[in-house]
């Protein structure tokens, strides 16, 4: 597509990404933001799920197993939104939305409701995409929270440091994901 | 401070995605599908030369090794990837992608965000009772890495230099990532 660079540019875009994060703070991941959203919102309505506690290692402390989790870590991210993974996560969109407008790949207005290869096997109703990728999405954040990371976290940034779980990870999606993804939208 | 490098490391990483075409979710389709390996070619080679970087700089002291950060490894692991590998290939999405599709302007991208915010929660309500099951047994001791070069975990194979074993492994992710046929 117009506007995409070639595997070695993006790889050494990608590459760098993932280098500099861990040169500065720490290495990449995404998932874990989509709890720390919800988050945030539950907090909003109610009183108890986030709670001060001295007695914690973060000084936080919830009712829910979750986010109480090593010593309250995702209590304390819910209570403090503006945190390091919470903001690099919006500063995502801020990144992509600048390459986009600096000569990167741009969608059509078609693509922007479902990719091609998917219109060519389900028709142009939106609809079912959308209901699809929803339940999609809702499969994927729960696997990757099971798991503990996501493409970014365990797979990148896990076979970046040599950790076997991130090799783990990457063999459990791809023996999944590549027979789906050929049973699905076939080879032709 | 760490706001300010979350937003420029961020930009980064977002700029970066969508330049390499993983916020369209058609190249993520057919990486799954390996019609197209594009994708998979920057993926090993974005990981191969980060990894050799990252233990070359640290061996030579200018990473923190305290700055590595190794998850642990369960049969949650495997069973969540999986989970995530059939939601990847149907939609074309994974988490990180999805939220940078958002500047796309891509409306699917929107669906699959707040599918994932919904997966998020189910997740965080039943954890409670999972907790103590077989799916989080460890492997191999849990937080473990193959080369040697943290003092915070541990390495699977100790016995070899860890900033050796890691360039060995690194030049052969590049290697592949190199060999690898755009499309099959």
């Amino acid at each position: 597509m117009n506007g995409q660079v070639n595997w070695f540019k993006g790889g050494l875009l990608l590459g760098a990404a993932f280098l500099f994060a861990v040169i500065f703070v720490k290495p990449i991941g995404v998932s874990t933001q989509f709890v720390i959203a919800d988050g945030i919102v539950w907090n909003l309505f109610s009183d108890t799920v986030v709670q001060k506690d001295p007695g914690s290692k973060t000084g936080y402390s919830s009712p829910n197993a979750y986010l109480n989790k090593s010593g309250g870590k995702y209590a304390k991210s819910v209570a403090h939104p503006i945190n390091y993974s919470f903001v690099f996560v919006l500063a995502m969109v801020a990144g992509a939305f600048l390459s986009s407008r600096l000569g990167g790949p741009r969608p059509t207005e078609q693509d922007r409701s479902a990719p091609e290869i998917w219109r060519q096997r389900f028709g142009q109703n939106s609809t079912f995409r959308y209901v699809t990728v929803f339940f999609a999405g809702v499969l994927v954040l729960f696997g990757s929270r099971l798991a503990g990371g996501c493409t970014s976290g365990h797979m990148m940034s896990g076979m970046m440091q040599t950790s076997l779980s991130g090799y783990l990870f990457a063999l459990g999606a791809f023996a999944a994901g590549v027979p789906a993804a050929i049973l699905v939208y076939k080879r032709n | 401070m760490t706001i300010f490098l979350a937003i420029i490391l961020g930009i980064l990483f977002g700029f970066a995605l969508q330049r390499v075409g993983a916020t369209n979710p058609q190249n993520i389709i057919n990486m799954m599908r390996l019609k197209d390996l594009h994708l998979m070619k920057a993926i090993f080679f974005a990981i191969g030369i980060s990894s050799t970087l990252l233990f070359l700089l640290m061996s030579i002291g200018i990473i923190d090794p305290g700055h590595l950060s190794v998850k642990s490894s369960y049969i949650g692991v495997i069973v969540g990837g999986a989970l995530l590998g059939l939601g990847f290939a149907v939609a074309g999405y994974c988490p990180g992608t999805s939220v940078a599709a958002l500047a796309d302007g891509r409306k699917d991208a929107l669906f699959f965000v707040g599918g994932g915010l919904i997966g998020a929660l189910i997740y965080t309500l039943i954890y409670g009772s999972i907790q103590n099951t077989w799916l989080f047994d460890t492997i191999a001791g849990g937080k473990v890495m193959l080369a040697t070069g943290s003092d915070k975990f541990q390495a699977l194979l100790p016995f070899m230099p860890g900033t050796l074993l890691a360039a060995v492994i690194g030049i052969f992710f590049m290697l592949i990532a190199w060999k690898l046929p755009d499309k099959l």
